[in-house]
């Protein structure tokens, strides 16, 4: 088990984490700066200013309560549905792969692949916007034609790891791919 | 290779035994369902097995030896090597577990071992759908499909358990006896019976309706409660069919119809119940007939706006006057129909809502109806006025192009030149000048009859969404992905284990449950509306050339007059 420090593609540090629970079951989380405090504090302070402005001159108070509603619902909306705390990758060999994507409320949506729809686990390059990018993506079996590639999942999506991270988690896959 | 064994929950803590379960063809798994304990005759086992095997299907065997030794259990080893030669098959596992410790160990195997435990009652009840843009057809080599499928299949093995009285003791997840709910069993006996009194009712029903005749069965289907009627009866006789459901499928759109049938029959008694009360039915009765009246005051007022000056336009008076007077002629026969109805329509609205009781949906397609009755005028004006103007939009486009010398070849579909004689281009000229210089007024009139039946056709439009709502809204399977999610599931989920070292790897495999919005569209109730085909430029086209639409036609019907 050890943890890392790296960059994803904006520059932000994130960390990568490695578990091996026995030589063919590896476990890869990535994990996302936390939410900051500042941020929050800011964008609250910005809602409730412009809020009181609104009251000071439409002397209405359903004005104050609609802010507060909005924020505090504004918050709950963004740590179960949006912000992202950690990607999981876990792969066992010769049974599957599973990616989860865990929110910052604690909730965690996993999408599980069985090794015999798996073709390879490569490192694709993508254009996004206006540069290139490197992401992991596993490639799913044609059932009807052996060589054909019926699909692409990209992993790892929200926290976009740079290439030197993705190498480790692609030696250390392709480790286990390669015994089953 | 590994090989990953699949251990039930419930068998984490059962007394020594024999495993018994299928080895997954195609794959290095095996599925364990049931421990069959000490002391046991290896006559008998093999005698239930094969029974087993043969009404279950599955090749069901011994797949090993399980030990789970209590204080004072010692030398099983030899007992259990020694149970290996009993029981031929083709590999034996021998899995033993220790008080105290948390993982297990798979004894004489040289190989890499999983252990994937599972929720057996979860993983027997569950469905699991195939993936996202893959035929079922498809499916048939996915591992985690064979488990699944053998589980549900082994239900037959999971009747015996620890206290009956039989040579056979098994642990599996209802080893602590069967549990059943009275209400279930009753109402499983009640449904045969009813069933077959439904049938019964339902072909008297349809032999009543053969013995219609054609003038009913043309009005039946314009009126929307006539259609729901029909719609409603093909549902009771898919609910009604006394044989079970095999495919997975047929069984949530029967407990689909089921469930939906029911609550639109509690919507429609409640809607009865605040309906009668304070004698609401008399204040709607008479509101209706002052509201038809208001409706018509308007339409003649209308009228004589368009026949004066409209928005400052001049109108040709004669074809102005004509086409007025008619209108207004016809809206004085209407209110005259009304008000020879206005006694009887407390009563006709009184009996009228009572068929609610069969439902919401009934409520809203007699309220549809009652819209279109009382805008009938509105639409014979509409059809009237879009007649007028499409015969003058043809005129005018055959007469151009004689005007211009060409002709419209019908046999090659196209447009050729063609010399006319001088009489004909004379005459042709004239009619084209006087349909032309007619066309402002009745394209005003066209025009705003056309809004009129627009804004009618939205109102009734709405309620028919409405009615298509409750109609194909599966409550059954949203209700039980939110109270019974393991039962529809998309995948699975793993979890590893805390594990000891030296001790092999142990999954948690839990069920992933479908998407709440997947779970709507894929088990939807087909209903008879069809939306309009045409895109909005069709229609556009349409109301320029004035032919007529017709928004809406019952499937079954067939034949769209476009």
């Amino acid at each position: 088990m050890s943890e890392e420090k790296f960059t994803d593609i904006n520059g932000k540090p994130i960390s990568l984490e490695c578990r091996s629970h026995s030589s063919f079951c590896r476990e890869f989380v990535v994990s996302a700066p936390k939410v900051s405090l500042r941020a929050v504090m800011v964008c609250t302070c910005a809602v409730w200013l412009s809020a009181y402005a609104a009251f000071f001159v439409t002397k209405n108070t359903a004005v104050l309560s609609s802010a507060i509603v909005t924020t505090l619902v504004g918050m709950m909306v963004h740590i179960h549905l949006i912000k992202i705390d950690h990607e999981r990758l876990l792969i066992v060999g010769s049974l599957g792969v599973q990616v989860s994507s865990c929110f910052a409320s604690g909730r965690e949506s996993a999408t599980f692949i069985e090794m015999s729809s798996i073709k390879d686990i490569v490192i694709n390059e993508a254009i996004h916007m206006q540069r290139v990018i490197y992401y992991l993506c596993i490639l799913l079996k044609e059932p009807s034609d052996p060589n054909g590639v019926s699909g692409v999942v990209p992993l790892f999506q929200s926290s976009k790891p740079r290439l030197n991270c993705l190498v480790k988690i692609y030696k250390s896959c392709q480790e286990i791919l390669g015994q089953c | 290779m590994v090989l990953k064994i699949f251990f039930p929950q419930c068998c984490n803590r059962a007394d020594s035994g024999l495993l018994v379960g299928r080895w997954v063809p195609g794959f290095d798994s095996v599925v364990v369902l049931a421990v069959i304990h000490y002391p046991f005759i290896p006559g008998q086992v093999k005698k239930y097995l094969s029974e087993m095997q043969s009404a279950i299907q599955l090749e069901l065997t011994v797949l090993g030896s399980w030990s789970m030794p209590k204080d004072g259990q010692e030398g099983m080893d030899s007992f259990l090597k020694d149970l290996s030669t009993i029981f031929p098959q083709g590999r034996w596992l021998q899995l033993s577990r220790e008080l105290g410790k948390r993982g297990f160990a798979c004894d004489d195997e040289k190989e890499k071992v999983i252990f994937i435990h599972y929720d057996q009652r979860k993983v027997m009840l569950s469905h699991l759908h195939p993936a996202h843009g893959q035929e079922p057809a498809a499916e048939g080599v996915s591992e985690l499909r064979l488990v699944f499928q053998t589980v549900a299949q082994s239900q037959p093995l999971f009747f015996l358990d620890k206290y009956d009285d039989g040579p056979i003791k098994l642990t599996h997840w209802q080893s602590e006896g069967r549990e059943a709910s009275i209400l279930v069993e009753l109402i499983k006996q009640a449904s045969v019976p009813m069933c077959l009194v439904l049938t019964w009712l339902l072909s008297l029903w349809t032999q009543l309706r053969i013995l219609n005749m054609w003038p009913v069965r043309f009005v039946s289907s314009k009126l929307s409660t006539c259609v729901q009627l029909s719609h409603r009866t093909e549902h009771l006789q898919t609910i009604s069919s006394p044989r079970r459901a095999q495919q997975h499928a047929d069984f949530m759109r029967k407990a689909n119809i089921f469930v939906s049938f029911l609550v639109d029959i509690a919507l429609g008694l409640l809607l009865i119940s605040w309906l009668y009360r304070e004698n609401r039915i008399g204040r709607l009765a008479n509101t209706l007939v002052p509201v038809a009246d208001h409706v018509a005051k308007e339409l003649q007022e209308l009228l004589q706006w368009l026949m004066g000056a409209p928005a400052g336009l001049k109108m040709n008076r004669a074809l102005d006057q004509v086409l007025g007077r008619f209108f207004l002629y016809h809206i004085h026969l209407w209110i005259s129909y009304i008000h020879l109805l206005s006694p009887f329509i407390e009563m006709i609205l009184w009996y009228v809502g009572l068929s609610a009781c069969l439902g919401l949906t009934f409520a809203l397609s007699v309220v549809s109806d009652i819209v279109a009755l009382l805008t009938f005028h509105i639409y014979c004006f509409y059809v009237y006025g879009a007649r007028i103007y499409c015969l003058k939009i043809y005129g005018l486009s055959s007469l151009w192009r004689l005007f211009r010398g060409k002709k419209w070849n019908v046999l090659r579909q196209r447009v050729d030149s063609c010399s006319y004689d001088l009489d004909q281009l004379f005459i042709g000229t004239l009619l084209f000048t006087i349909l032309l210089f007619l066309l402002p007024t009745t394209a005003l009139y066209y025009l705003v009859f056309t809004l009129l039946r627009l804004g009618v056709v939205l109102l009734q439009g709405f309620i028919h969404l409405m009615i298509d709502i409750i109609n194909s809204f599966p409550l059954f399977a949203g209700g039980l992905r939110l109270f019974r999610p393991y039962r529809l599931a998309e995948g699975v989920k793993f979890k590893v284990l805390c594990e000891e070292p030296g001790m092999s790897l142990h999954l948690m495999m839990e069920i992933n449950p479908l998407k709440l919005s997947t779970a709507v569209q894929q088990y939807r109730i087909p209903t008879y509306s069809c939306y309009p085909k045409d895109s909005w430029a069709a229609l556009c086209k349409k109301l320029f050339v004035g032919d007529l639409i017709y928004p809406w036609t019952p499937l079954h019907k067939g034949s769209k007059e476009d």
